[in-house]
């Protein structure tokens, strides 16, 4: 391989990194608070693609504006999604929350199908995003340069709402012991719920950006990205934002690296995610950045 | 005492000359349906034992389902069958030959499952309750991945087409009913206990002396073996298979039947399979095309997911325990039913 | 029967015991007392093999059984009680009896599933040696009822029953008189002599009340901060100046 196509699939995987990223955040931040995995957070990624793109089709909006809707509605809906189907359970057995977490993620997925229609749709082309760019023999899109930036620049924000603001104190408190926060007067439900809220506007960023890039949107789209960034963010420590981004980063360059110089594996792609996990969970139980638990007795 | 033994022959006798007289007598469709709710008998009950019994929450039916159908598939098929589904590529060699009687490949089909479940379950029962949903999902994700890449063992993206139709209602009835039985008897049993007490509490089990890891190995063994038959009876009565059936889709289904019956019961595993697998046709309609009256609907594909998504959640919401918590049928609790109502029946003096 | 060496427990930064050396004699009943948060619980833990101790060993009759898994440990011969009841919820009281007795049944899943006769014979006697220990707390006539649904006393005498139905030879108890009155507690203080002569026993109690265990304990070590501060007779624990201060205030 030379150099220019190595440095090609260096941006590749970077932009295919940055997006598991920001998905893999929501899933550590919704886990850190509940231990929960929420299954649906790949469906919800999903809306974000499909919202923006009925506000661009349907009601003809600019795509900025388009945009800022559809993260804005993922947001609620997310919220909305905790409210219905993890709120009334929150003392339940962990087996009965997460059985519900997968009935929501069916539930989209299917009410996706029937309200979106299963043939996939194509995304219209947004010029921004949609011009080549070219470095000497290296060319991309746009959109691969667009990417990375965005992804650190929702990062940075969001290090700075968790580790600066009253928001983020009352986030890390819940998730460090949700009763002893209670205690302290802190409104936990409200909590919980602008985590969700946050977590999905970053599904909602990362399925739009996504949609950029592969332009086909289908509702079953979410499941496999849905699973591959739970599967960083476990990697990488779940209920840690940065091992979330580790772990994003990671996965992304291990599967277009992979496969740019093993061609011959393109066809078990969606298997090394499953295998990277085993493999780090058997070296590290608590991933890569995770702190060691023992529990107590 | 004697009362319910004489109960239980008698039921027993009816249904087994139903099920004796359902092929010749029965319709086409109503017989898919008994088969079908046989087959998922047997598949509930066995993540039941994993889900219900042992407490582990494992995603990855679908994988050893997988296993188990294209086993036997490919044990039971003539060479001349598997030339023509390999068109593609040849089949290697080793397999192209053999071929097995359905019994021996039935078995073969759980055995293959059960050891493909103590190989991931080496790395996986190790993890973490939740971790442990996604890695068995994982692993039923790779089985499938590597069953589409194998074009040379599995016919890949094409699947097998023309298994023999051995799930006859006689043959997928006498799986469900030991299935039952075997699972009656292990839960019940000394060994059984251990698996409740994995299930309750762990650290407490282990310190009682309860290899932990060994129950929970044992069990999911068991489990895959028995989703190992389950798949291949599955691909022996709708006669194709592909590496897209078995997919989580497939696993969702089967903890839908579980959990509405009932974590821990296997009373509740069989009704749920039978109402989820009626349902489950019945409602086959919303997704096709059709004339009500003067108005054409489209018909909705997805419309019927929803309905038991919806049903699924419902049940976790609102039921948690399912149609029978965990416990099982009895003669004395089924007339205990009337007597009850008898009595409030006359304006609760009792 | 049981040396630890030197064994180091440390979460972290926190060191929850340091430098434990007690040695047990066969037969004997010794107390391990201190404070909330001394390090007991934790010292029970690493010689269950809950734990794997970040230094030193631990000899069970001789053996090194350092590190090894809890189950282990409890098939050569030590049980335990929890100190925050882990009965099995979902179970009956005989059956909660019946899991612990499985150990020494030494029935493969196969024989049971199957109900061979030789495993029949063995469930029945199981079921005796159960109903024989429970009758001995006063808890025969509740052998159906959910273990759970005891109260607190009975629950704790059921997790004691529990570990006797293991077999063990050196029997853990982690605050059997939590939660009991003065007079329940001194009872189970009888009983615990009673099954160390009945069984053969050798027993380590914990108790942050020293008064409770004075008059059954031969010996008793004092952990503070996870230091043992003292050993000895109870008489000499009594008037340790040390052991004074460290309770000064708890009791
Ligand atoms: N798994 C663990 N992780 C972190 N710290 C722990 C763990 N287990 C125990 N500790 C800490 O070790 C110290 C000793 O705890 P331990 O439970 O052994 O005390 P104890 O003597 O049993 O107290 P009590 O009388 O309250 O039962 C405590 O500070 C406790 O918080
Ligand atoms: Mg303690």
């Amino acid at each position: 391989m030379d150099i220019a196509t190595f440095f090609q699939q260096l941006t590749n995987a970077l932009s295919l990194g940055s997006l598991y990223a920001l998905i893999a955040i929501g899933y550590t931040m919704v886990y850190g608070i509940l231990r929960l995995i929420n299954f649906a957070h790949g469906d919800v990624f999903m809306l974000g693609a499909y919202f923006a793109f009925y506000a661009i089709t349907a009601f003809a909006m600019p795509w900025g504006v388009a945009f800022i809707v559809a993260i804005g509605l993922t947001g609620v809906f997310g919220m909305g999604l905790e409210r219905l189907a993890y709120r009334p359970l929150r003392d339940s057995p962990k087996i009965s929350v997460m059985i519900s977490a997968i009935g929501a993620s069916f539930l989209i997925e299917n009410v996706g199908i029937v309200l979106f229609g299963g043939r996939p749709k194509s995304f219209p082309s947004i010029a921004l995003f949609d011009t080549v760019v070219r470095f000497g023999s290296i060319s991309m899109l746009s959109v691969s340069l667009f990417i990375p930036v965005i992804t650190v620049v929702i990062l940075g924000i969001l290090l700075w709402i968790v580790n600066k603001t009253k928001t983020g104190l009352a986030m890390r408190a819940v998730s460090t012991d949700l009763d002893a926060a209670r205690l302290m007067a802190i409104d936990v439900n409200r909590t919980i719920s602008l985590t969700f809220g946050i977590g999905s506007i970053l599904a909602g960023i990362g399925g739009i950006m996504w949609t950029m890039k592969y332009p086909q949107l289908n509702p079953l789209m979410g499941i496999m990205p849905g699973l591959k960034c739970f599967i960083a963010a476990v990697i990488g420590g779940i209920g840690n934002i940065q091992g979330a981004v580790l772990g994003g980063f990671l996965l992304g360059f291990i599967e277009i690296m992979i496969v740019a110089f093993l061609p011959e594996l393109t066809g078990y792609r969606d298997a090394f995610a499953f295998v990277l996990l085993i493999v780090v969970l058997l070296a590290k139980p608590d991933g890569l950045l995770g702190k060691n638990q023992t529990v107590k007795v | 005492m004697k009362r319910n033994t004489i109960l239980t022959i008698i039921a027993l006798a009816i249904f087994a000359a139903a099920i004796l007289l359902a092929d010749s007598t029965l319709g086409r469709f109503t017989v898919r349906i008994l088969n079908l709710s046989g087959i998922y008998i047997i598949l509930a009950l066995s993540l039941n034992l994993l889900n219900g019994f042992t407490g582990l929450f494992s995603l990855g039916h679908a994988g050893f389902m997988a296993v188990g159908a294209y086993v036997s598939a490919l044990l039971t098929m003539s060479p001349a069958q598997k030339e023509m589904n390999f068109f593609l590529a040849p089949i290697v060699t080793v397999l192209r030959d053999v071929q097995l009687p359905f019994p021996l490949a039935l078995i073969a089909a759980g055995a293959v499952a059960g050891l493909v479940a103590v190989i991931i379950g080496v790395p996986a029962l190790r993890l973490r309750d939740d971790y442990l949903a996604i890695a068995t999902l994982g692993f039923a994700e790779i089985i499938r991945v590597l069953i589409t890449n194998a074009q040379t063992l599995t016919n890949g993206a094409q699947g097998l087409k023309g298994i023999t139709k051995y799930s006859t209602t006689t043959v997928v009835w006498i799986c469900a009913i030991l299935a039952v039985i075997f699972m009656l008897a292990l839960v019940r049993s000394s060994y059984g206990r251990t698996m409740k007490a994995v299930r309750d509490d762990e650290i407490a089990a282990e310190a009682m002396g309860v290899n932990v890891f060994k129950v929970k190995s044992t069990s999911f063994f068991i489990s895959s073996f028995m989703a190992g038959i389950g798949g291949a009876l599955l691909g022996h009565l709708i006669t194709t298979i592909d590496p897209k059936m078995f997919t989580l889709m497939l696993t969702f289904n089967i903890l839908l039947i579980v959990v509405l019956g009932g974590n821990g019961s296997i009373t509740g595993s069989v009704l749920g399979a039978l109402i989820v697998t009626i349902l489950m046709e019945a409602l086959r309609f919303l997704d096709m095309p059709m004339n009500i009256l003067f108005i054409k609907t489209e018909g909705l594909p997805g419309l019927r997911m929803v309905i038991f998504s919806i049903l699924l959640m419902a049940v976790v919401l609102y039921r948690q325990r399912g149609l029978m918590g965990n416990k099982e049928f009895s003669w004395d609790g089924f007339f205990g039913l009337f007597s009850r109502k008898d009595k409030a029946a006359k304006g609760g003096r009792a | 029967m049981i040396r630890t060496e030197s064994v180091y427990m440390r979460f972290g930064g926190l060191t929850a015991v340091a430098d434990l050396n007690i040695d047990i004699r066969k037969n004997e009943i010794v107390g391990l007392i201190g404070p909330n948060g001394a390090g007991k619980t934790t010292a029970f833990n690493a010689i269950t093999g809950v734990y794997k101790p970040t230094e030193g060993r631990i000899l069970f009759k001789g053996t090194d059984v350092t590190g090894a898994k809890p189950h282990k440990i409890t098939d050569l011969g030590i049980a335990r009680t929890f100190q925050n009841i882990r009965l099995w919820k979902d179970m009956n009281v005989l059956e909660n009896v019946l899991v612990a007795c499985h150990l020494r049944m030494n029935v493969g899943v196969i024989a049971s599933t199957l109900h061979t006769p030789k495993y029949l014979a063995k469930e029945k006697h199981a079921r005796e040696l159960a109903m024989e220990l429970l009758d001995s707390v006063g808890l025969a006539d509740q052998a159906g009822e959910a273990a759970t649904s005891l109260p607190y006393g009975k629950q704790r005498r059921l997790e004691i029953v529990r570990a006797l139905a293991t077999e063990p030879s050196l029997l853990l108890l982690d605050e059997p008189a939590a939660g009991m009155n003065p007079q329940e507690s001194l009872e189970l203080m009888e009983f615990i002599s009673s099954i160390r002569d009945r069984y053969d026993l050798t027993i380590l109690l914990i108790e942050h009340h020293m008064q409770v265990v004075m008059g059954v304990c031969s010996r008793m070590y004092v952990l503070d901060y996870g230091v043992t501060i003292a050993h000895g007779t109870p008489d000499e624990i009594r008037n340790d100046p040390k052991v004074i201060e460290a309770y000064l205030g708890v009791d």
